[in-house]
């Protein structure tokens, strides 16, 4: 296969196809790609279809991420959760146990043995929480390619163990100082690196957002989530969740959720950062709030918060991971169409949602996945003992030791901290 | 100000203008500043230098949070005018007073959203009422392009698109079905503000434009000395100096506009 010529392949597949839309969701989604890209993309797509088209391709994935990542993932009864609510079966889907701890290991993994078949050794990403960079950095040095993350300023210094990782295993970590320094920065920093190096480089952007075919593309790696939660749930229930929660940053593991319950008469709610709540303007709440509008940047259109003007807003989030100014535009279309609901979850629910699940079930989600909880806590008790819900955990919070002990105010962490930096200052 | 022929409708206008220009001169000279970058009154000063110094046609970029295409340089010169309060608003008033002032055609460098945001018919109504006469837009290939086409269309705007080195012969010829005005093509690959080798190779890629298209070329990314321009005579139509005049101003004040532009020309 790798003897024919990708843009041979690209022809084939675009024959007719120029003015055409797509990777359009209803009016969302799209390519707005500058013309020096435009070759690549086609490229991506090609190769793209043409893995999708091939199950060999679907089972070699499924086989990497069952010896390398641990699916499938368990799904979890918490059962003193339910207990405390009193209302609906509560079920946690395990992604914090893929290898390094986040559902983004399905997406990098799928998205590195494309770039295998594509021929290309080096790949760059874009992270925010530094799940995905880190997630890429494994991947890379497991396939032998060069690796470049790029990371925005604000979240160096908030997620610096994962920073830590992503050089420890051979990545080159590039802090971005331009813009809001937060994840939508590093998406174009990293599109900076991609015109230029296209010829060697592939770019594993991180969520289900951007040009078409990435939001396919991502969402389809992510469905692995969802196609094990429906079987897992048939068989420890026998019948379908009522709702099912996750959260929404970019969307790749809302959509990975989603995807399983799709045809089924399931709730999919998707919850938001947040922030410091809506009326305070400080959050990223792009569906569930007035404040975002129909926009294009990033090379696709979707809610962005953004202003009359059309320039990007200031996010914020206690989670890295949540804070963007876009969602996927497959996601925008399900919220028109009332396929999905979206709510929000503030800063602080997040962090009482956090405390309650390690304390009544010995589990530590990320932050930005204990959106997804608490999103579902406010439901749960409302809820006949006969439905069940599942909460997608995402990742594992571990990483985020430094922003929730700020958050919990903890005086030994601090303490610890303080003696740490004395010992290096002796050094 | 006087009423000239810059004046008359646009897309026939700007092609019209550069093949009489390039009637007089072997390459004309196109410019671009970032509008409100450092200030609008600065701005203004550039431009009256630059069209004292001999330039022929000028991008006015419009800032925006995200310009996925540019460099550093232009990066930051958008994210300071915006900082310093840069509006579309602002910047609409600072090209009918250019466009009234001085007698070349100026055109609008932005991307999407900030047509998209305004509604793409007003803003090309607006752009047609102040006299601007065209807009390159980086992130609307033609595929996206449909509403901006119309819009540019019915208010007679040149909408310039974009070649690349990537982009096959074929696809040139789709995009040279939808362009007006000229061909924008990007030397080499990357965003604006970095090194170009000017090379042979540089020129088979230049012909191949040519070929492609009806309309006169210009070309952009990495020009900034006279020895640039001289290799792009009998390549191009128009050689475009966008970075490093930008470059200049934060080095060396306003003041250094005209010096350094005749500099390339003379
Ligand atoms: C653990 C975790 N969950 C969720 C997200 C949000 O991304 P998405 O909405 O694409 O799932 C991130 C992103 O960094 C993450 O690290």
């Amino acid at each position: 296969m790798e003897t024919i010529n990708a843009t041979q392949i690209a022809n084939h597949f675009m024959k007719g196809r120029y003015m055409k839309h797509r990777g359009y969701y209803g009016p969302f989604g799209g390519a707005f790609l500058p013309e020096i890209l435009v070759a690549t993309f086609e490229e991506l797509d090609a190769r793209f279809r043409q893995a999708k088209a091939d199950k060999h391709f679907w089972e070699e994935y499924e086989t990497l991420m069952a010896t390398y990542s641990c699916r499938p993932t368990p799904l979890t009864y918490a059962e003193n959760l339910t207990r405390h609510f009193g209302g609906a079966k509560i079920y946690i889907k395990r992604e914090d146990l893929n290898h390094t701890g986040a559902h983004k290991a399905n997406n990098v993994m799928g998205q590195g043995l494309l770039v295998k078949r594509m021929g290309k050794k080096r790949v760059i990403a874009e992270t925010g929480a530094g799940q995905h960079g880190v997630a890429t950095a494994t991947m890379a040095a497991k396939f032998g390619f060069d690796c470049t993350i790029y990371m925005g300023e604000v979240d160096v210094l908030r997620q610096r163990p994962n920073v830590f990782w992503m050089e420890q295993l051979g990545a080159t970590v590039v802090p971005v100082t331009d813009g809001t320094r937060i994840l939508k920065d590093a998406i174009n920093e990293a599109f900076r690196d991609w015109v230029t190096n296209m010829d060697t480089t592939h770019y594993v952007l991180g969520t289900a957002c951007g040009p078409h075919p990435f939001p396919e593309m991502v969402s389809w790696f992510q469905s692995i989530i969802g196609k094990e939660a429906r079987a897992q749930i048939m068989k420890a229930e026998g019948r379908l969740p009522t709702k099912v929660f996750a959260c929404v940053g970019g969307g790749s593991n809302a959509m990975g959720l989603f995807q399983g319950f799709m045809d089924d008469p399931v709730e999919l709610v998707g919850v938001e950062a947040g922030g410091e709540g809506i009326a305070s303007g400080r959050h990223a709440s792009r569906l569930c709030s007035d404040d975002a509008s129909f926009g294009i940047a990033q090379g696709y259109k979707t809610y962005f918060l953004q202003n009359s003007d059309g320039q990007m807003k200031e996010t914020h989030s206690i989670s890295a991971g949540l804070d963007y100014v876009g969602v996927s535009p497959i996601l925008a279309h399900m919220h028109d169409q009332e396929k999905a609901r979206f709510e929000y979850a503030t800063d602080t629910e997040v962090v009482d949602a956090l405390k309650l699940t390690m304390r009544m079930e010995g589990i530590i989600p990320a932050l930005e996945s204990c959106h997804a909880f608490a999103g579902a806590f406010k439901e749960a008790a409302n809820m006949s003992t006969d439905d069940i819900i599942i909460i997608n955990q995402s990742g594992r919070g571990d990483k985020d030791i430094f922003t929730v002990a700020d958050a919990l105010g903890d005086p030994k962490w601090k303490e610890f901290i303080c003696a740490k930096a004395g010992e290096y200052k002796n050094d | 100000m006087t009423e000239t022929n810059t004046r008359t409708p646009a897309p026939a206008f700007l092609e019209t203008y550069i093949r009489e220009q390039r009637k007089k001169k072997a390459i004309l000279l196109m410019t671009h500043i970032v509008m409100g970058y450092p200030s609008f009154d600065a701005c203004f000063e550039i431009v009256r230098q630059m069209v004292d110094a001999g330039v022929d046609l000028m991008e006015l970029q419009i800032p925006f949070s995200e310009p996925m295409a540019d460099g550093p340089v232009i990066l930051k010169a958008n994210q300071a005018a915006l900082d310093s309060g840069a509006t579309v608003e602002k910047c609409f008033e600072f090209a009918q007073k250019v466009s009234d002032r001085f007698d070349i055609p100026f055109l609008f460098m932005t991307y999407g959203n900030i047509l998209y945001k305004y509604g793409m018919d007003a803003f090309a109504a607006r752009m047609s009422e102040i006299g601007v006469k065209g807009a390159i837009v980086p992130d609307l290939p033609p595929e996206e392009a449909n509403d901006y086409l119309s819009a540019m269309k019915k208010h007679d705007l040149s909408a310039v698109f974009i070649f690349s080195p990537e982009t096959s012969d074929q696809r040139m010829k789709m995009i040279d079905t939808h362009a007006t005005g000229f061909i924008y093509c990007l030397a080499r690959k990357g965003v604006t503000g970095k090194e170009t080798q000017f090379s042979s190779d540089m020129g088979n890629y230049l012909a191949r434009c040519q070929k492609s298209t009806r309309l006169p070329t210009a070309v952009g990314f990495g020009v900034k000395e006279k020895a640039d321009i001289d290799f792009l005579m009998g390549k191009a139509d128009i050689a475009v100096v966008g970075s490093q005049t930008i470059r200049e101003v934060a080095q060396n004040g306003v003041n250094a506009t005209g010096p350094f532009i005749r500099s390339l020309i003379e």
